[in-house]
């Protein structure tokens, strides 16, 4: 965590492969990540990482169950069988009525529940989260840091960008970022024993 | 190419954002439309123009007698010319660059023709074997006139096909059968059509018998040549024509009235060269009407790819190739101009075939169409605008890195 400008988006942008480093060295799942071009970039991102933003960020024309299913589209998988797996992981974030709704027509929460099964649906190894709390009221803000939650408990590494402290107490470990530099990095005990 | 889920996604994408579409399309259909409808109107006007030529030979020169307003060696204007047996012989013998000659004698009055108990009033045009070749006729049934006809003053006749049919009912055989002109009988030689409908309700009758039948002595009222010379000499020819007939009948060779000339060849020239114009013109338009719908269509990919910023982002975070976002925005973008090309197309087409079919043709407007291959190219050349429209934006788009497509609001 960190406050704003401190540089955790850009970090969070850097694991993601959204964007480019001028200096140091990434690994991702013990290989060099650099000068990647767009197509090597494009399917790590697609089998290894999934994206939660603050906004979101659904295609505004397709409904919950085709953008869910749309990581499976770049991976080739079949319209008919992409489709069962996308109503699937739906089904786990609560949402299995309301596939064939537009992302307009939903709630905050049921949008960044959309976004989290998107992440989710390639089975990916990390999960990253950019303020995916930020739009959201404090209740709703709970149950996507909840289900998130859940998600690491499945094995899935979660890394969560926010400045709220609220938020970051519920993680197993926080780091702080200021000024683009990471300082203080504290495991959560209360937390490893749940 | 041919993955039917790529198809399905552009198609998704199509469907669901449908005003995009329909400016898009339309803006295509529109100028595919427009040129098939101008083309289309050119062609028809031409054709129609172009009909009325060709029913006749396109290089005559008719000569009309008149009567002279000048005086002329002591004789007072408002002399009568009369052409005679005389004149045809001294034009066919005498003016070079003459092809085909023919006189016409006519009647005016008293026109029945019967065939037992069918009437009819037709014109009766008397001829020298040469005018079927100038009026173009087409023979249907039987034979045209011919020289031996006119020698020995065979009592014959070949009739339009009207004519046929207004006398000779339930099908008969008119060939062999004797109708009557003015109360004589002639025999039918020949049935023929021509391409103006106004030269079919006709007979044609040697010249020397009718004069001889109907008391006309050597008199003919109107002289016709054709000449394969080009239109300048045709004017010499003209003037050649016009001195040496003032000389035979003693007029002032600059008195227009007494001597009327009519050139078919200058007057088609004329046509031709108009008709250079308006096609040069409606080329002209075309293209420009294509150039606008190529900037219609490149103005809108670039709205499109702008506006489709964010969403290119969100597709690039989830793992979308450069190549995949490329190929969804170009063919999105053939598949609508493609489609609209296509409507665009049949809908011009079908305005003309409407009008080809529910207005009568006239002599200024008949058969509108359109080259199919220049109507089909510009469809073409508009779905490959409308893809090099989209492409450039594209390779923008999918070069852009994605956490900057993200942030566009």
């Amino acid at each position: 965590m960190g406050s704003s400008g401190s540089g955790k988006s850009t970090l969070l942008n850097v694991i993601g492969i959204l964007d480019n480093y001028d200096e140091g060295e990434f690994f991702l799942d013990g290989k060099l990540i650099r000068d990647l071009n767009e197509t090597q970039a494009a399917k790590l991102r697609n089998k290894t990482l999934g994206f939660v933003f603050q906004s979101f960020n659904l295609i505004a024309f397709k409904n919950a169950l085709e953008n869910v299913a749309l990581p499976l589209y770049y991976q080739g998988i079949k319209r008919k069988k992409r489709n069962i797996i996308a109503m699937e992981y739906l089904d786990k974030v609560g949402l299995r009525d309301w596939a064939h709704h537009l992302p307009g027509e939903l709630s905050g929460g049921e949008k960044q529940r959309v976004a989290i099964a998107r992440a989710l649906i390639a089975q990916p190894k990390v999960i990253l989260a950019d303020e995916p709390t930020g739009a959201l009221d404090s209740q709703t803000s709970l149950e996507v840091i909840q289900l998130l939650r859940e998600v690491n408990l499945t094995g899935i590494t979660v890394i969560i960008v926010t400045h709220e402290h609220d938020i970051s107490t519920l993680t197993d470990r926080i780091i702080h970022i200021k000024d683009g530099v990471i300082g203080e990095n504290i495991i959560v005990e209360k937390m490893k024993q749940n | 190419m041919f993955d039917l889920d790529k198809w399905q996604e552009i198609f998704a994408t199509i469907r669901k954002n449908k005003l995009r579409t329909f400016l898009t399309g339309f803006s295509v259909a529109w100028g595919i439309f427009m040129l098939i409808v101008l083309l289309g109107s050119g062609n028809g006007l031409q054709n129609g123009v172009e009909y009325q030529f060709k029913s006749d030979a396109t290089n005559t020169i008719w000569l009309n007698p008149g009567s002279t307003t000048m005086a002329f060696k002591g004789m007072k204007p408002g002399r009568q010319i009369n052409f005679t047996n005389e004149d045809y012989m001294f034009v066919k013998e005498n003016i070079p660059g003459v092809e085909e000659i023919s006189a016409r004698y006519y009647f005016w009055e008293n026109r029945i023709i019967s065939y037992k108990k069918q009437f009819g009033s037709f014109d009766l045009i008397c001829v020298h074997p040469d005018m079927q070749v100038i009026e173009k006729i087409i023979i249907d049934q039987g034979r045209k006139l011919n020289q031996i006809d006119l020698l020995r003053n065979r009592k014959v006749v070949i009739i339009g096909l009207p004519v046929k049919e207004a006398l000779f009912k339930n099908g008969e055989n008119p060939l062999g059968e004797y109708i009557r002109v003015n109360g004589v009988p002639f025999k039918v030689v020949g049935v023929f059509t021509d391409r103006s409908d106004r030269d079919q309700q006709r007979l044609y009758l040697p010249i020397s018998t009718a004069q001889m039948i109907f008391n006309g002595g050597n008199k003919i009222h109107n002289l016709t040549i054709t000449t394969n010379v080009s239109v300048e000499e045709s004017e010499v020819l003209e003037q050649t024509l016009r001195t040496k007939l003032a000389k035979l009948h003693r007029f002032n060779s600059e008195d227009k009235s007494a001597l009327y000339i009519g050139n078919t060849l200058k007057e088609f020239k004329q046509f031709q060269n108009m008709f250079m114009g308006i096609k040069l013109f409606v080329t002209v338009i075309g293209l420009f009407t294509i150039i606008a719908g190529v900037v219609g269509v490149s103005n809108i990919m670039i709205i499109v790819v702008n506006e489709r910023t964010k969403e290119i982002g969100i597709r690039k975070a989830i793992g979308a190739t450069p190549w995949s976002v490329i190929f969804l925005i170009i063919f999105e973008s053939v598949i609508i101009t493609a489609f609209a090309g296509y409507f665009g197309l049949v809908g011009g087409i079908g305005l003309l075939e409407l009008v080809n079919k529910f207005m009568p043709a006239s002599d200024f407007f008949r058969n509108p169409e359109v080259d199919f291959n220049i109507a089909v190219s510009a469809t073409l050349v508009l779905v490959l605008s409308g893809m090099l429209a989209g492409l450039f934006p594209a390779i923008k788009a999918a070069r852009i890195r994605p956490v900057i497509a993200l942030r566009d609001e």
